[in-house]
């Protein structure tokens, strides 16, 4: 530690000496910048240092100080910087995490270290004292609004804060603000809203599939590696759709980027790696909105990394990298699948009528299974507008030989008293019960308990995850609105919806369904009625 | 093979008869710890396939769900401790220790139960409760010792007739008892304060498997709003997840001759049905007083 604040404070130095040539660097950065060429480390540091001292000036004109959370983190500027840029649950701001080193590395050298930390957290502590008192009399800049709503009791030291992700807080400008600059400072385009939005659903984002992010790319660009701008761009085209296959064909990209990665000098495998994943993952945020097993997958992975031993060779390390990749997919995906199909097919009896809705890869798999095991069932598929996922389901299971019928969700009251089983995929289930899928689903398993039909819902375990949602309004995804235009006899009433400014389009991707709908889940431990996820979730956090 | 099949069906069927007090599932426990002690095999992995054989041999004797379900408990029981003694006679030692502390265990679990449960029965409560059951006849037994003063209306449960018998041991122990017909259940409903049952199984969902009528007298409790309150022993935990009436297994619903001379189940009678957990307020059993949703989570517990 004690090396690279006298690194930093060295490059420091260098950079304060050259005045003369800074307004140079300034173009040099920017021409950079649009050329597409990542900036080097100190050039990073140069326009870092400038919007401290831009940001500083500024504060000592209002007065205002910044909250600065009470975890300080005593890492090497760079790494600090982006561990700060990263997932904003957890991270100090960005912005206030450029205080602490700056103003220590600035303080006299004659002072010690630890004279310097103790003046820093005492100046931390005055600070943070003076903001409870603004914070009383004035609102709330928005800026700090996140982590000030959820720190309700001001003297007590901070335990894990969840904040709202920013995905969710588009309505909300200074957040905005945070995410461009965040985006800037990765080299990541900023993807721009589309369309007027309802305003139930105005704190979320709404793309537009005719503005994809790569145009606003220099291609081929040197800052994302190819294969992840390939993902990017299967994913808001919606080429890759579906829980299983995003996180399958996330994992393969990722592969591909340790692949080709080197580490750089003086930098060690474990950590620069990770920070290397990070503007990826903001660029595929940027793209579509991550889903809860990518999530997870992502999780898995930075554990992996960062468990590399210190003396292992990068060749040894990749390896071991892959196979663990590997391993992930094969287990988590493929052998829980065949689990799940195991414990699904005690409960397909011969002569069962079984509805699937949309199009969830480990549906059709029991499904398939259960007709090679020659059971005796037919399926009636529910499909909807404006995806129509249940198409490609109905192919595949007809492709096999197993009786179906294809009906809308519109019809489904009437379709009901034939059935004997619903078997839904699920998206996500949340630690409160609650199962998160594609939109539709509440609506058919509510109709599905009025008629007495049991509802059995697949997921494996990897996509279990810690969020508590009652409502599908709070987090979701707002899909292309273009995709409701639709031409009739060669009509297209809702070409020009833009123009119309009391006209909103609302094309929602999930919803949330709450356990009393569902009968029973199946996962790849057994079959648990949907109250017992948070015993699951315990279960496999004793077992990491 | 063949003649310790008969021996152990024969040693089980003693065991019911001389306490008739006993559950069934600790006969089938104590034949098994017995059948354990007399085996002869010469290895651990042959010693267990022998008890898998033999439990299922006793449920093709007595098919109700607590002899299954407290069989596989009593399996992973003794095997859940470790093995790795060279001598396999060593071995077998552990495991019958294993054996005598389960069972011990199990006989003090109706006392556990009863004396968690009696609390909820307040004086002067009216209560009433499906066929025969020794779990909620040691629960009213101790109500009864603590000086409360309750009255009992019982069910005649058809087609054996079940009720009678609860019906004169509670007269025994000077307790008001009124008996009444299976179809009058919806009739009394009003004027009972809470409903104690029993259960042969207790399955994943938090719901219960129990003698047939039960799951009316929830429907009913439930739409009177009354305490629906379960008594069950914690080996009557199962791992079934039935979803309906007809996702219960055939080989729990009809008793074990019915399964074996008739040629068509579908004009049998079944036994039990299921009660689904939504209907259920409280399950008291000796690992405490648990709601439905909690079941899963003992279950867990249990059995991974």
């Amino acid at each position: 530690m004690a090396e690279d604040d006298g690194a930093a404070s060295q490059r420091l130095n260098s950079g304060a000496g050259v005045i003369d040539g800074e307004s140079e660097d300034k173009a040099n950065i920017s021409r950079f910048k649009a050329e597409g060429r990542e900036l080097s480390k100190e050039e990073k540091q140069r326009l870092r240092k400038e919007k401290k001292q831009h940001k500083k000036s500024k504060k000592d004109d209002q007065g205002k100080t910044e909250e600065i959370k009470g975890k300080e983190k005593k890492s090497t500027m760079t790494s600090d910087r982006q561990q700060a840029q990263t997932n904003l649950p957890k991270a100090v701001p960005a912005l206030n995490s450029f205080e602490t080193p700056v103003t220590g590395d600035k303080a006299p050298s004659g002072k010690s270290k630890a004279e310097i930390r103790a003046e820093r957290r005492a100046r931390q502590e005055a600070d943070r004292a003076s903001k409870q008192v603004q914070k009383g009399e004035s609102s709330v800049t928005a800026a700090v609004s996140g982590p000030s709503k959820t720190k309700a009791i001001p003297s007590e030291p901070q335990p894990v804060v969840k904040r709202l992700p920013e995905h969710i807080q588009v309505d909300d400008p200074a957040v905005l603000k945070k995410l461009a600059k965040k985006l800037e400072r990765q080299q990541i385009p900023l993807r721009k809203d589309y369309g007027n939005k309802v305003s139930l659903f105005s704190h979320l984002h709404q793309y537009s599939r005719k503005a994809p992010l790569t145009q606003q790319m220099s291609i081929p660009s040197t800052v994302i590696h190819p294969s992840i701008v390939r993902l990017g761009l299967q994913y808001s085209q919606g080429i890759i759709a579906g829980s299983n296959s995003r996180c399958i064909a996330l994992l393969h990209a990722f592969k591909q980027v340790i692949r080709d990665y080197s580490t750089p000098q003086n930098e060690e495998m474990s950590r620069d790696l990770v920070n290397k994943l990070k503007p990826y993952i903001s660029f595929l945020n940027q793209c579509r909105p991550l889903s809860a097993s990518m999530g997870n997958a992502i999780k898995f992975i930075k554990k992996e990394i960062s468990n590399i031993p210190s003396n292992s060779r990068e060749e040894e390390a990749k390896v071991q990298l892959h196979e663990s990749i590997d391993k992930y997919i094969e287990v988590k995906i493929h052998l829980a699948a065949k689990a799940i199909s195991k414990y699904a097919i005690e409960k397909i009896s011969d002569g069962d009528v079984i509805l699937v809705y949309g199009c969830s890869s480990l549906v059709n798999y029991i499904l398939c299974d259960a007709y090679e095991k020659k059971r005796k069932f037919r399926v009636i598929v529910v499909d909807s507008r404006p995806r129509l996922e249940g198409r490609e389901s109905l192919r595949r299971l007809v492709r096999k030989g197993i009786h179906c019928t294809y009906v809308l969700i519109t019809a489904i009251s009437y379709i009901l008293p034939e059935v004997s089983k619903v078997f839904l995929g699920a998206h996500a289930l949340l630690a409160n019960g609650y199962v998160m899928s594609r939109v539709g689903t509440s609506q058919i398993a509510l109709l599905a308990k009025a008629f007495n039909v049991p509802v059995l819902v697949c997921c494996e375990t990897y996509k279990f995850c810690e969020r508590v949602q009652t409502d599908s309004f709070v987090s979701n995804e707002l899909d292309d609105p273009d995709d409701l235009i639709v031409t009739k006899r060669g009509e297209t009433p809702l070409e020009n919806w833009l123009e119309v400014s009391h006209l909103h389009l609302l094309n929602l991707v999930y919803d949330v369904t709450p356990p009393d709908f569902v009968d029973l889940v199946i996962t790849d431990l057994g079959m648990i009625p949907c109250t017992s996820v948070p015993v699951v979730l315990r279960v496999k956090n004793v077992d990491q | 093979g063949d003649d310790q099949a008969v021996e152990l069906v024969a040693y089980f069927k003693t065991q019911m008869q001389e306490n008739p007090d006993v559950a069934s599932a600790v006969a089938a426990i104590r034949t098994l710890l017995e059948f354990l002690k007399r085996d002869k095999g010469e290895t651990l992995l042959g010693l267990r396939e022998n008890l898998t054989k033999a439990i299922v041999k006793l449920t093709s004797v007595d098919s109700s769900v607590a002899v299954s379900s407290g069989g596989e408990l009593f399996l992973r029981f003794i095997s859940l401790t470790s093995l790795e003694h060279p001598d396999l006679s060593q071995c077998k030692k552990v495991m019958i220790e294993r054996g005598e502390l389960f069972l011990k265990k199990i006989s003090l679990s109706r006392n556990k139960v009863a004396k968690l449960c009696h609390t909820f029965i307040k004086d002067g409560a009216k209560i009433l409760t499906h066929s025969s059951s020794r779990v909620v006849l040691r629960v009213l037994e101790k109500a009864a010792a603590a000086k409360k003063r309750f009255t009992v209306y019982v069910t005649e449960s058809q087609p054996d007739c079940t009720g009678l018998n609860m019906a004169d041991a509670l007269r025994k122990l000077h307790v008001p008892v009124i008996v009444i017909l299976d179809a009058a259940v919806g009739y009394v409903m009003e004027k009972v304060d809470l409903v104690i049952v029993g259960a042969e199984g207790v399955v994943e969902s938090g719901g219960i498997i129990n003698k047939i009528g039960t799951y009316q007298m929830a429907v009913c409790s439930k739409a009177h709003n009354k305490p629906f309150y379960v008594v069950a022993e914690s080996f009557k935990f199962v791992r079934l997840f039935p979803l309906n009436q007809q996702d219960v297994p055939d080989k729990f619903k009809y008793k074990a001759d019915t399964l074996k001379k008739s040629n068509n189940l579908a004009e049998e009678h079944p036994m039990i049905d299921y009660t689904p957990p939504s209907l259920i307020t409280l399950l008291f059993t000796d690992l405490g007083v648990l709601t439905p949703s909690a079941v899963s989570d003992e279950l867990i517990k249990l059995y991974l």
